[in-house]
This record gives C-alpha cells, structure tokens and sequence, in this order.
C-alpha cells in the first residue's frame, strides 16, 4: 500500500506510571493529532509503579508528539527507535488451509522459520511464531497460497539495544 | 489519634489547606454532601447561575491574583456545562481547580440520573484530571492538582468525586510528599543557551522581543521591562501579555498580530531576531506562517518544551520559567555588557518610531454622532486614569479593549485569548472582583456575548460583588459582521441584531445592577463618571455604538502579516 512520501512508521515506547486512565490519555494524544495507531502493547516493567507501552504508529514527524506525550503527567519517559536501534519483536497466531495433501508440505515450511504448530484440525493448522516483524511477515507471504484462515498478531514490543552490544550487526543477518 | 472525617469533609479541609479563599459553585444532587461541610467552612462560596460561569469566575480570579482559581458543582450537565470554561483555560494557561461531583461508583457506566463520564469529557480540555477511588486519596489528590495547576505551564486540573466517597470516613491526615516521577517542569534555563541568546541579542541589529502571556503568568514583567532596556530591545506585548511592559514605556510597540498596530506588526516582520518568552506563535499573532519575520533568527524562552519549535524553529531553544531565565539573561548582561553597553541601535528604534508616527491607531468620533466603540473606552481610560483591571469579551470590542486602552501593570487586562470564548466577560470580571475587591473591575462587552452570560449579574448583585459592565451595543454580531462585509460580499447571514437587542437597561435592573444608557457622544463621559460613583452594587451602561465601525489595522486570516491592511480601503 502506498503512503505519502513523508508519511513513516515509527516505534515510540512510552514508560508511564502505572495508573488507571493513563492508556486513555496516551492513545488520546495520538488521535488528536491525527496519527493512526498501527499497533499498541502494554505491559508490566521490572519497577512495579511503571509501564512500558510500545507504540506502532504513522506519521510525517515524532517529535511534536513526543513533547506532546512528555507533557502528560504521567509519562516518565519516552523514546523514539531508529531501525536497528531496538530490539523488536511481534507474536503471531496464525491457522493455515492445511489438508492431508499438502499438510507435509506446509510443515516443512513451518520448520524453516520455527514456527510452531500449536493446534492441528481436520484441515487446518494453527501455527504460533514470534520474532522480529518482518520474519513474521515473510511467513505470512509463504503460507498466504494455502490459505490463511485467520490471523492474531500482538503489538509491536521493542526495548532499546545495549549500547554496547553487538547485535545490531545480528539484525541484519537474520532479517537478509 | 487522628481525627475521623468523612470524604466531604476531607475535601473542605483539604481546600482549606491549600488557602482557597472563594470557591464560585452550584449545588446538585451528586455534590450534595460536599456543600454542607461547606456551609460551616471560612471559605466565601458565590453561588453562580450556570455551571460555566463558576469556571470563567475561577478563571476571572486567578488572572486578577494569581492564584488558583477553584470552583465546585456537581456531576453530569454540571460537569459538561464546565468543559467551555476549562478548555478556556487550558489555551490560556490559566490556573484552575474544577471539583465535580460524580454518581456512586456502583452507578458509573450504568447510565445513571446526572451521570456523565467527566474524567474522559474532561481528560483533552485539563493540564490533567482525576476520578477518586478511595477516600482516603482525598488530601493527597487536592495537593497534587494545586500543584499541577499553578507550577510549570499552569492549567486548569478537574477532580472528580463520587458521591459514596463524600459519604465515606477517612482519618485524616495531611497530604504526602507530592511524587510525580513524570512531572518536573524546568525552572532555569541552560546556562550555555543563555549565554548563547544573550551573543545573538548583542550582535542583532532589529531585534524585537516578543512578550506573551507567559510573562504574566510568571510574574515576570518587572524583569522582562529591565531586560528590555538592558538590551535596547523594542518589545511587542501579545493580546495575553498586554501590560507585560507599560504601553507609555518607550520601548513599548503594543500589540502584534491580526489586528495589533502597525509598527508592532511591522516591527516582526522586518526584524532580524525575533526573543520570544512566554509566547506561542499564535497565528493570531504569525498570520501566514511561512511569510512570517522572514528574515528573523528566533530565540525561544518557554516552560513548555512543546511549545519551541511547533510553529516556529528556534535557533535557540531555552526551557525554563520565564523569570528565571530573564533573571539569567539579566545577570548575564550585565556582566556581559560591563565593558560595553548595549548596541544603541538608533537607526532601528528611528525608524520603528517613524512608523508610530505615520501609522497611529485611528478613529474619528463625530460629535453628532453615533458613539464610537474607541471613544467609550478612551474616555473610561481618561476618567478612571487607566487605574483599573479591564475585562473583555469576544470580538470587536475586546480588539478596541487592547488596542486603545494603555496598559501600565500585569494582571490588569483579562480576556479569553486562545479559545476566544463570547460571554467571557461578566463572568471574569466578577471572579477578579472577587479576588482583588479593591480594585476598580471593569468589562468592555458587546452585546452578542452579554447575551451569553448575563444571568451571572444576579450572582454578582446578590454577592454584592460591584463590577462595572460597559456593553458596547452595536446591534450586530460585529466582528461577524465585518468579516461578512469584507470577505462574503455584504450578505449579513444571521448577524443582525438590531431591533432584536434586549432593554439593557431594564435587564441590568430587573437583575438588581444599575442600568444606564448613553445614546449621543456627549452622554458617554458623564454616563462613565455616573457609572464610577455607584458602587454599593454592579452597573451596567449601555453605549448605543456605531453599528457600522470595524476593526483596523486587519490581517486577513491566512493573509501575510507583510499585507497589514489600515483601513477598509486598503482591502479594497
């Protein structure tokens, strides 16, 4: 699908205290200012009083939103990450047209990227993959001419790479 | 031991603690339990006719003191009839405490009697909000929103309170530390970007500094006036800043933007540096972006990070509060400047004067008449000395207001600026007489918005709060009005009023204010001195205006500021 040029994806975590409403008014923030949340995870972090909200979203530019996002109170902290910058990883549920004729096939395909079949029917197979997002859409790609019957994909959640490791060189190996 | 209150209680108390004063309020069903601790509190309570007008009254007080302004009602048609005055508020960086009063917790999401979802309707128009949960949050939430709303970019905060909470028991005790890890609004600017500002202010040869509301709200005109002269620098005041610096001061432009005058307007746009404190880019203020201040770099002072660099990149950005970072740049200065003074810059501020004096604001006042909007506002300002805080409604006549009425002092002019609110004035003006009862209130209000909120004169005769209300009847929505004649070719679409006005005169009376009229030019002066010299309840005069006259100098919306148009013909 086509976007305007200057229009991007980006991926902001928002650390945010641990308070009812607070997803509310993160999710307002984008509304208001017209950016379409393209997928959102929340969760607990190591300090039990915060959050970390992963946020998937398109638009021309982060930083207005980010000091936007900064002046509710409260947010603690948010980050923008460049690609390769975070660690970023999606699971996905997905079940696949799978009958006895083609169902070795498929689970040969399966085996390539470690997908692993967690329900098995009469003519379906559900498979459960987590990784980096593009993984999993190249699985999608390779299992879309069988027939996908149904599809569940959590939120994007990406936490920042240790300045210090090597693993962006990683990254691009395995996404190649 | 300590001490067992119920959440009602508690909520007085904790008000008390935080030296409320007045709360402006309206009783109902939800809020019930709050009013009868109420009734035995120090605390003034002014009972108001609409919910809206507790708002703008809260708004009215914290421009005039400073301080927070509170009000109290309760839930559902209460609460949303307080969403104007909040958003109000919010544009304008006014500090506000909102307390409403909810259904039982058992009732929310259950389509209750008065049941409104306050917290979501009110969650895009607040700094931030609460719903209380638990009784016992009661002393530290209060604390918190006061703090929200008077520290960093003050704004309004609401809090809302199920009735069984108010119904609850609590031991009492007084508020925590406050702890808000995402909160902690900057207070002094980076040294480094002073210094910095203070290298692009000496070598800049047009400078303007470009005061908003901001100032005021920091309480930092006295030092934005000895920065100003520390550093030769013309300054504009913004129709939020106006008396930011007194308009008699030699380096006072007056107000900018789409209807400011000619030299400040003209000032930004041929300026090669443009210091902003305490201002937004407003696009009342910028017109047409793009084409604004071309050729100037920006400094950009602001409590608000969100603020640099959202309409106007800023070639140096400095977080802080503007006093403090005037007190830097001050310092700065004068150790900068020990071993040579500021740049005289004599041809700019020659040629800036030049422009004053070519390009004065106009009007002529026929001595047969009708009454022009200016004369009654210059003629108030001549009576009274200008010793007086100015209230204004929306439109035409709130533009006059700041245009020809000189501001020496902060806080003296209050209008509703970013939301542009018609009916803000009665409202206000009754809130800072409340406020600051020694000083002269008066509102300049036009006919269209006095409609809006008139009923908040029987709260002002009964609380004898004596306010003056000068409603400048031109039988027309005029600003309307004037867009329609230049803009949509003459076709008056439901602007006009005449012959559909009320008596003026007969309401103010029937409301328990004095009701004047002034019908010629030779009856506004005395109808003011009369006016003046009621003050044992609230005056309403009504000047029979100019249904004709329009606002000049104008720049078309959108329009560059480079177009400023002086009079209907240069639109033409």
């Amino acid at each position: 699908m086509s976007r305007p040029n200057n229009i991007t994806q980006h991926v902001i975590t928002v650390l945010v205290e641990d308070k009812p409403g607070v997803l509310a008014r993160v999710s307002s923030m984008f509304a208001r200012r017209g950016f379409n949340i393209h997928s959102l995870a929340v969760g607990p972090t190591a300090d039990a009083t915060l959050s970390r909200m992963t946020v998937v979203a398109d638009g021309p530019e982060m930083e207005q939103i980010i000091k936007q996002l900064y002046k509710l109170v409260n947010t603690v902290k948010v980050t923008e990450h460049a690609p390769g910058e975070a660690v970023e990883r999606e699971i996905m549920l997905v079940r696949i047209n799978a009958d006895s004729k083609r169902r070795g096939e498929i689970l040969d395909a399966a085996g390539i990227f470690d997908a692993r079949a967690v329900d098995v029917g009469k003519n379906t197979i559900t498979f459960e993959l987590s990784g980096e997002p593009d993984r999993l859409s190249d699985f999608l790609e390779l299992m879309r001419p069988y027939g996908i019957v149904d599809l569940v994909k959590s939120g994007r959640i990406a936490l920042a790479r240790d300045p210090k490791s090597k693993n962006g060189q990683q990254r691009e190996l395995r996404s190649a | 031991m300590s001490e067992t209150l119920t959440g009602a209680q508690a909520l007085i108390r904790a008000l008390e603690h935080e030296g409320v004063d007045v709360i402006f309020g309206m009783p109902g069903g939800a809020i019930l339990p709050a009013y009868d601790p109420l009734y035995d509190s120090p605390i003034r309570h002014v009972l108001v006719r609409h919910e809206q007008g507790a708002g703008h009254m809260a708004s009215g007080y914290a421009h005039a003191t400073g301080r927070v302004g509170v009000c109290l009602v309760t839930s559902g048609p209460a609460a949303t009839n307080l969403i104007t005055p909040l958003q109000d508020a919010y544009m304008d960086s006014i500090p506000v405490v909102a307390v409403t009063g909810q259904v039982a917790q058992t009732s929310i999401g259950m389509d209750a009697f008065q049941e409104a979802h306050t917290w979501g309707i009110s969650m895009p128009v607040t700094k931030h909000n609460y719903l209380i949960t638990n009784v016992d949050e009661i002393p530290d939430v209060i604390r918190e929103a006061f703090h929200l709303a008077a520290t960093g970019r003050p704004g309004p905060v609401l809090v809302d309170v199920p009735k069984d909470i108010l119904n609850d028991t609590m031991a009492w005790h007084r508020p925590g530390e406050i702890n808000l890890p995402g909160y902690k609004p900057s207070v002094k600017g980076h040294p480094r970007q002073v210094q910095a500002a203070i290298d692009m202010i000496h070598a800049a040869e047009r400078p303007v500094l470009y005061a908003g509301g901001g100032i005021i709200r920091a309480n930092a005109a006295e030092r934005l006036r000895r920065f100003a002269e520390l550093s030769n620098l013309p300054t504009v005041t913004t129709l939020m800043a106006r008396g930011a610096i007194p308009d008699s001061h030699e380096l006072a432009l007056g107000m900018p933007g789409m209807h400011g005058n000619y030299t400040a307007i003209t000032a930004m746009q041929k300026a090669d540096l443009l210091v902003a404190i305490g201002a937004r880019f407003d696009d009342r203020v910028t017109g047409k972006v793009e084409a604004f201040a071309p050729d100037a770099k920006v400094i950009h002072v602001d409590v608000d990070p969100a603020e640099i660099g959202k309409v106007r990149n800023a070639e140096i950005p400095i977080v802080g509060d503007a006093d403090a970072v005037l007190e830097q740049l001050i310092f700065g200065m004068e150790h900068f400047l020990g071993s040579k003074p500021a740049p005289a810059r004599t041809a700019w501020l020659e040629t800036l004067a030049q422009w004053q004096q070519e390009h004065p604001l106009t009007y002529e006042q026929d001595p047969e008449g009708p009454i022009q909007q200016q004369y009654v506002i210059q003629e108030m300002h001549r009576i009274t000395g200008g010793d007086a805080i100015v209230v204004a409604g929306v439109g035409q006549h709130q533009m006059w207001a700041s245009q020809y009425w000189g501001f020496e002092k902060p806080r003296t002019w209050i209008n509703s600026g970013g939301l542009g609110t018609m009916g803000y004035a009665i409202p206000a003006a009754i809130g800072a007489k409340a406020g600051v009862p020694d000083e002269l209130v008066i509102a300049f209000d036009g006919d269209g918005c006095f409609q809006m909120t008139m009923q908040e004169l029987v709260t002002a005769s009964v609380e004898k709060i004596p306010v003056k209300i000068m409603v400048l009847n031109n039988s027309w929505l005029g600003m309307v009005k004037q867009w329609q004649k230049l803009f949509y070719n003459e076709r008056y679409s439901a602007t006009d009023l005449t012959n559909h006005t009320p008596d003026f005169v007969g309401l103010a009376e029937a409301m328990g204010c004095a009701g004047l009229r002034a019908e010629r030019p030779e009856e506004v002066g005395p109808a003011i001195e009369k006016a003046l010299a009621i003050n044992d309840r609230p005056v309403v005069v009504e000047f029979k205006c100019d249904p004709d006259a329009m606002v000049f100098p104008m720049v078309p919306a959108g329009g560059s500021n480079d177009d400023v148009a002086l009079s209907v013909e240069d639109l033409a």
